[in-house]
């Protein structure tokens, strides 16, 4: 079908607008509108996995118009291995996020669902836009719907935690608009691949590698510009955090995939060590600061960070590798390991929002002294919740585990040591993880409150399972996504390890 | 000797001004006659004056090159013709904005608009000067209309201050100017700017330093006028001071004028001494987006940090200016252009919230305007995201074709400077939003219900939605007025 992707980006943004004008007093119609319209995307986008050809590394469904002819941009989309897994996870997390909102948000419910799906086109225009200006205006552009949703929806100190995060984003990508300008003045023209065959000497690749670096760390989060995500999370509403852990996160790892790896292969190669080193430290520091989180929200955003430290570990491992084997062999391994690491963090995160988002509907509390016993009321749910902490711990047979069993091997053949940190996640993760489990789900039912709880509606038994089955399809049989991911992650090491310095 | 002939349609290239300068007089006249009683009317009139003259400017303004008038002292061009048509539109705005405003303030009279057109016609002025004196004149024809706009309201003290706070201060400015001006020709012998673009620095062997003096004068008085920091301190206290819709009207038509004042003297003019105001305005600039962002951060009345941040976007205009090519030039017009689009929405939304004895000028005025005023909240919402930078608001890419320029020119420090004030400012604006969207009402006043209003602002925030969708619209243009 010509033109899917843009009526992926557009439909929803489209169906956003239209459930501004119905507003409030016809919010019956605008739930359904909303439904509908993240249902016909993610339909759109199971097309789009179902016509995707695997064997090859260039992009599909390629779209390209004229959009500022004095700069050379282009209105050009398109999706390679890299990003159709990531956009798939989009309109699939929307649905739920949709379904779980649906009549929970008392105060401006139309403009929440439309802040949504304005949120879903902008995000899967981040990661088929082939032109790094229209990459730049998707990825700025979001950032003023998610303002808004922790802003007007958050708990109580949203204030502080949604100016943070826009300002700290803010920083970052400002610095990385800089460095496309100046290669659009050394190249003359925006496109990403023209940028990524654009020969730069070795300093210019080390300020334009630090401008990327800026923009994705804070996107990712990396220590020590992580600060903006606990509280982002904890004041954001339900649905706000799970996009933000299960998408936006994504897209500081896409960005290292997609810009910082093919365009300044050299600097990444000279100052892998650096990014390696935050990423461990990602991995062992915050997950012990993940261990002694009271709110639950607090705890899965420290969780996230630790997981996402994975990523960007995986996405640059390879360079070390090659110093260690003198072979890219492992390399590949390394960048898939990143992606599935990513799919996989995106269904877990955003299912454990959910369920904390279940017992906030019910108790309005995130605090994890405020509950206790749970499973005693709530056994459906308990058993999803478990599941989840399972996934996230990294138990076989999930996704969680296959992200980071890639990851950890593939450090394997770089050096011993980082494999043992990596894998302390193991040891950490199954520690805050199945602590946070047994004071909330298990135990006495420690007060009226959860005496009280009824278990899971129809509703939210249809969200929480949906998510399950994918944990559990992508942990037992991964083969279909790193199938997907073959070809272009083939390509991406190529080009992130040939050097670009002029001759 | 050459033939001496005159043809009445040789004037055509001037029509804006003449045919403003005659619609001025009769507009006089109307109002003594007719508008004594009904003020209404002259406001109506003032509307089909601007209407007719763009139609006008339009059909018969038009040259097919550069031509020159009256000796040399004025110049016709594409620039000149697009930015008087320019000039029409957004004082119309401005005067549509302010109309219901004026009203309730007693201040609908018609020397206000009597003044709002010859402010405009020393815009004209200076669109089209092609010599010092005709520069001088524009400069001085606007000041003083606009001085006596913004004491208008004499029974406010605030604006009584802030009018003669302006109006020395301009003074001195305009004293600075022509004093340089003295200098320039004393030393070069020609008052027009073709001829000093010709001749100055010609020849290799340098700039004297006596014209490297009279180009400092004319440096600081242009930073005047433009209100780059250090010479900004009039612009708070006159944004402040005035009635906010003279604040609308000085950050409309006037900094098309002083847009042209900057390229017009210097950028053609002193075409050879690039080199040397290209430094001084590269100073001027960084200390005007430092100060300008920084101090409109702890400012609580909204006006105030209005103009703090109109100080801001000064700097920004000026970086496009210290690139020194035509296409920094043009950054710096379509940064101009966007700017007074986003100002004139901006104020226009102060007009509305403001009610008949309720000045809502404070920013606290402004808590949980969406709940009140979802319309006016989302506009100003809007202004306020493309003022700072985020696509896919117009104001993105001003900003983008500003760093363009300073890239391609080699100005790395000064990228640096202007990416690292963005987010500075990005505080201020999200700021207005966090009031309008995030707080609670409490007791404050319902906003205007003025329908012509609400969907001229409307228009106004789409244009600038659908000129950061396609940019490409105004981009073009202001690349083909300087090339």
């Amino acid at each position: 079908m010509h033109g899917i992707l843009s009526i992926l980006v557009w439909l929803p943004i489209a169906a956003g607008l239209l459930l501004l004008l119905l507003g409030d007093r016809r919010i019956g119609m605008a739930r359904w509108v909303a439904l509908a319209a993240s249902l016909v995307t993610l339909l759109l986008s199971l097309q789009l996995l179902a016509d995707f050809e695997n064997g090859t590394a260039a992009f599909q469904f390629i779209e390209k118009l004229p959009w500022i002819p004095r700069f050379a941009a282009f209105y050009h989309l398109g999706i390679d291995g890299i990003s159709l897994p990531l956009v798939a996870l989009t309109t699939f997390m929307t649905v739920p996020v949709i379904i779980a909102a649906w009549n929970v948000i008392e105060q401006r419910p139309a403009q929440y669902f439309a802040a949504f799906l304005i949120m879903e086109g902008l995000m899967i225009g981040v990661f088929c836009a082939l032109d790094s200006l229209l990459f730049y205006f998707f990825w700025e552009a979001m950032l003023i719907p998610m303002f808004l949703i922790i802003g007007i929806w958050g708990g109580p100190r949203r204030v502080y935690a949604t100016i943070k995060f826009f300002l700290y984003t803010f920083l970052g990508s400002v610095f990385m608009l800089v460095a496309l300008i100046y290669m659009y003045v050394k190249s003359g023209d925006y496109a990403i691949a023209s940028f990524q065959s654009l020969p730069l000497t070795l300093i210019e690749q080390r300020w334009i590698f630090f401008a990327f670096l800026l923009a994705f760390a804070v996107k990712v989060p990396m220590w020590p510009v992580h600060t903006w995500l606990p509280d982002a999370h904890v004041e954001a509403p339900t649905g706000g955090s799970v996009i933000l852990a299960a998408i936006m996160l994504k897209m500081g790892g896409y960005g290292f995939l997609r810009f910082s790896l093919p365009i300044t292969p050299d600097a990444s190669r000279e100052l892998d060590m650096l990014l390696i080193a935050l990423s461990l430290i990602a991995v062992v520091y915050i997950g012990f600061v993940a261990l002694v989180q009271q709110d639950m929200k607090k705890l899965i955003a420290y969780s996230s960070i630790a997981h996402m430290g994975f990523v960007t570990l995986g996405a640059f491992i390879m360079y070390d590798i090659m110093a260690a084997t003198g072979s890219l062999q492992g390399a590949a391994m390394g960048i898939d390991g990143a992606m599935v690491q990513m799919i996989s963090h995106g269904l877990i995160s955003g299912a454990l929002f959910l369920c904390v988002g279940v017992l906030y509907d019910r108790l309005h509390s995130r605090e994890i002294s405020s509950y206790g016993g749970v499973i005693n009321t709530m056994p459906i749910f308990g058993a999803f919740m478990v599941l989840f902490a399972l996934a996230n711990t990294g138990l076989p047979g999930t996704s969680g585990f296959v992200g980071e069993f890639l990851v950890i091997l593939a450090s394997f053949k770089a050096s011993f040591w980082y494999a043992l940190l990596a894998g302390t996640t193991l040891v950490l993760g199954a520690a805050y993880t199945l602590w946070l489990v047994k004071r909330v789900v298990f135990g006495p039912i420690a007060n009226d409150g959860v005496a009280g709880l009824k278990d899971l509606n129809g509703r939210e038994f249809v969200v929480l399972a949906a998510l399950a089955l994918a944990v559990l399809a992508l942990g037992l049989w991964p083969a279909p996504l790193l199938d997907i991911m073959h070809a272009s992650v083939h390509h991406l090491v190529e080009l992130a390890t040939a050097t670009k310095l002029p001759l | 000797m050459p033939e001496i002939s005159f043809n009445w349609t040789s004037l055509a290239p001037a029509i804006a001004e003449i045919y403003l300068a005659v619609a001025v007089c009769v507009l006089l006249m109307v109002d003594a006659f007719v508008g004594v009683k009904r003020h209404g009317l002259t406001a109506t009139f003032t509307l089909l004056i601007l209407a007719g003259g763009a139609a006008l400017t339009a059909t018969y303004g038009q040259v097919a090159s550069r031509t020159l008038l009256f000796d040399g002292l004025y110049v016709a061009d594409e620039l000149g013709h697009v930015l008087k048509l320019f000039g029409f539109l957004f004082v119309a705005a401005a005067m549509l904005y302010s109309r219901r405003y004026l009203e309730h303030r007693g201040l609908l009279r018609g020397e206000y608009f009597m003044l709002a057109l010859t402010a405009l016609l020393g815009v004209f002025v200076l669109v089209s000067a092609n010599s010092l004196l005709t520069v001088y004149i524009g400069v001085e024809l606007l000041a003083l209309s606009v001085y006596a706009m913004v004491a208008f309201d004499r029974d406010s003290g605030i604006a009584a201050e802030s009018a003669m706070k302006y109006f020395v201060l301009g003074a001195i400015a305009s004293g600075t100017l022509l004093y340089g001006m003295s200098m320039i020709y004393g030393l070069t012998g020609t008052l027009s700017l073709d001829e000093l673009a010709t001749t100055m620095g010609g020849g290799g062997q340098g700039l004297s330093i006596g014209i490297i003096l009279g180009l400092v004068f004319i440096v600081v008085a242009v930073a005047f006028k433009l209100g780059a920091v250090p010479f900004h301190m009039w612009l708070p206290d006159v944004y402040q001071g005035a009635p906010t819709s003279v604040t609308l009207f000085i950050s409309t038509a006037p900094k098309i004028g002083y847009f042209a004042l900057t390229f017009r003297l210097l950028a053609h003019g002193m075409t050879g001494a690039t080199h040397e105001w290209t430094q001084m305005l590269a100073a001027l600039a960084v200390l005007t987006l430092v100060v300008g962002n920084v101090v409109a951060i702890v400012q609580t009345n909204l006006k105030r940090m209005l103009a703090y941040s109109t100080i801001a976007n000064v700097g920004f205009i000026l970086l496009g200016f210290v690139a020194g090519t035509p296409g920094g030039y043009s950054a710096a017009l379509y940064y101009t252009l966007v700017y007074i689009l986003v100002a004139l929405g901006s104020f226009g939304v102060i007009l509305l919230a403001s009610r008949k004895g309720f000045e809502a000028d404070e920013l606290e005025h402004y808590k949980g305007l969406h709940k009140r005023d979802p319309l006016l909240a989302l506009v100003m919402m809007v202004l306020m995201l493309s003022t700072a930078g985020v696509p896919p608001f117009v104001g993105f890419w001003a900003k983008l074709r500003i760093i363009q320029e300073l890239w391609a020119t080699g100005h790395s420090w000064l990228v640096m400077v202007a990416a690292a004030v963005s987010v500075i400012g990005a505080f201020y604006y999200l700021r207005i939003v966090k009031l309008m969207y995030f707080d609670s009402p409490g007791s404050l006043p319902d906003t205007e219900r003025d329908a012509s209003v609400r969907i001229a602002l409307g228009l106004n925030a789409a244009a600038v939605l659908a000129l950061g969708l396609f940019p490409s619209l105004l981009l073009d243009l202001c690349a083909r007025l300087i090339r």
